[in-house]
């Protein structure tokens, strides 16, 4: 099974703060993995770092073989390496269609892909992945006038218009209706299955996180403190301390 | 009655009109000239202040460009009157994309309020350096060639020549707007962190935005230079306190980031404007600066925004058909 991200000695600093220091590991190809911690653990910083927001100190990112630690933003998502907002990142004065259309790959001609028309077969796409993630009735509503969880709903679904190779979503179901939050994960999991996307996961509700990850990562003050299957995770006293803080 | 033979019949009626105009009112020929060059300006601001949400305040350095360059032209190529003219407005027009593209490339990093103030300071200092520079006339102006026709031949040409630049520019953007590019700039205004996270060239789209308010406001700047008949470095070509602030004034009273607001707004505020000075002269800057503090206070987003937030299930944001299930 090949690593289709590896991490190797991230480190990352704010002044003297040391968000990510020395974290290391690796994500299997077509896996879905998990990304846990208490608050200010680092697990943003280190999306952050991954997707290029901002340069790292030290250490080597490698998205399917390939070192994208000096990459910017847009060209580590042209890859294929894209990441949801924990705070919703959606275009909001536009359609929820708009948004959508707008999401497809950029292609590698950059000047007559700039002037494109909107082709049918873009819309159609565009409409299935709404009827998929359920809000195919709302496609011509503003998407600023969508609920939280609608928006982070409709974020994901912008997400995979893009076709990415790698997902990575931050706290996918905070905010969303908790009767919503099991189609939600098994949406996830047939984007996993069907579409063959790889996913990693920050998620603070443990009860998500545990069904749906076959691998968790824990970080806990920038450094990772454990990994392993959910259910060794869960028994793991480490773990257990740093949420709960140790006796 | 189905709403694309009412779209063609506003445009047809638009179009009959701007033709015979004219004829029907001889007098006021470059007035309505005039008219057509603000739709100019409202547009071309529109494009980067209402669809892609960078405030410039210096769009007025590439009219002035294209005024300067086309007059130069027309003074030193020593071709006929209306070859020397059209050449002029290519030049310009290509000189203030080349402009726009050096200063978009450096300048358009600067986002929100930062990006403002920097544009501000182009439109002053272009009209400094021109007001100084002795192979443009400096402080002395510049005087485009006399029109060679019959007398008032030169009003009619001109209205003309300012309408075909307005109506160009107007198709242009309607074509642009309903494409990628138009939903690529509506996204670097709504979140440009996004826009990037997603894997858009974002700063290609703004520079190539910028690019094409350049070249029509070159091309109406050497319509303008010949139809006023006289360049002054500020009062004309680097206009910024009256053209550089109306072009903001109009996009935002027609409501920014759509296609009609800026033409709306440049109609009403041209008429108003001609008004104020017919009719309140002495006291026109007072009223226009009162209808400026109206529109911001009570139509923040435009006649047509507002249009829009009243009817908006009239523009299609409607819930329609039934939920999938679960």
């Amino acid at each position: 099974m090949t690593a289709i991200l590896s991490i190797r000695g991230v480190r990352k600093t704010f002044g003297g703060v040391v968000a990510n220091n020395g974290i290391s590991f690796d994500v299997p190809e077509g896996k879905i993995v998990g990304l846990i911690g208490p608050n200010g653990s680092g697990k943003t910083t280190l999306f952050n770092s991954i997707v290029g927001y901002h340069p790292i100190d030290a250490g080597s990112i490698r998205f399917q073989g390939r070192e994208i630690a000096s990459l910017r933003v847009p060209e580590i998502a042209r890859l294929g390496l894209l990441r949801t907002f924990q705070q919703t990142g959606i275009y909001g004065k536009m359609t929820c269609m708009q948004n959508m259309i707008i999401s497809v790959p950029q292609s590698s001609d950059r000047w007559r892909s700039m002037f494109r028309r909107v082709s049918p077969a873009e819309t159609g796409k565009a409409e299935d992945l709404l009827k998929f993630i359920g809000l195919y009735a709302k496609r011509q509503l503003q998407a600023g006038d969508l609920s939280f969880g609608q928006q982070k709903l409709l974020e994901f679904a912008m997400a995979l218009m893009n076709e990415p190779r790698m997902l990575l979503l931050d706290e996918p179901t905070a905010g969303i209706n908790p009767t919503l939050i099991n189609g939600l994960i098994s949406r996830l999991r047939r984007v996993n299955r069907e579409f063959g996307i790889t996913l990693l996961v920050i998620e603070h509700n443990m009860r998500v996180i545990m069904r749906l990850a076959e691998y968790i990562y824990c970080l806990a003050h920038g450094e990772l403190l454990a990994q392993g299957e959910p259910d060794a995770i869960q028994n793991d006293q480490r773990v257990i301390n740093a949420y709960l803080g140790a006796r | 009655m189905n709403p694309a033979f009412m779209r063609l019949s506003l445009y047809a009626g638009v179009a009959i009109l701007a033709l015979l105009a004219p004829i029907l009112v001889p007098d006021y020929r470059t007035q309505l000239a005039f008219l057509w060059v603000m739709i100019v300006f409202a547009l071309t601001w529109d494009l980067q202040g209402g669809q892609m949400g960078y405030n410039s305040f210096g769009n007025i350095l590439f009219f002035g460009i294209g005024m300067y360059a086309c007059a130069v032209l027309q003074r030193d190529s020593g071709l006929g009157y209306f070859p020397a003219l059209f050449l002029g407005m290519g030049v310009g027009a290509l000189l203030a994309v080349a402009v726009a593209a050096l200063l978009g490339s450096g300048m358009l990093g600067l986002r929100g309020h930062y990006f403002a103030i920097g544009t501000l300071g182009l439109g002053i200092a272009a009209g400094e350096l021109a007001g100084g520079w002795e192979f443009i006339g400096a402080g002395a102006g510049m005087v485009p060639p006399l029109f060679p026709g019959a007398i008032g031949g030169r009003e009619s040409f001109f209205y003309y020549l300012c309408l075909a630049v307005a109506a160009i520019t107007f198709a242009f953007l309607r074509w642009l707007y309903a494409g990628r590019f138009g939903l690529a700039i509506n996204a670097i205004r709504d979140d440009e962190d996004k826009a990037e996270a997603m894997g858009l060239r974002t700063t290609q789209y703004k520079t190539t935005a910028w690019c094409i308010s350049a070249l029509f406001l070159a091309l109406s700047g050497a319509a303008v230079g010949n139809m006023i008949g006289f360049i002054d470095s500020r009062e004309t070509a680097f206009a910024g306190a009256t053209f550089g602030v109306w072009m903001v004034l109009m996009a935002i009273l027609g409501g920014k980031g759509t296609l009609w607001g800026p033409v709306i707004g440049a109609v009403v505020f041209h008429l108003t404007k001609e008004l104020f000075w017919t009719y309140l002269l002495g006291w026109q800057r007072v009223a226009l600066g009162l209808l400026i503090v109206i529109i911001v206070v009570f139509f923040p987003r435009g006649i047509l925004g507002w249009v829009h937030e009243r009817w908006p299930e009239r523009f299609g944001r409607r819930v329609e058909g039934s939920e999938v299930k679960q």
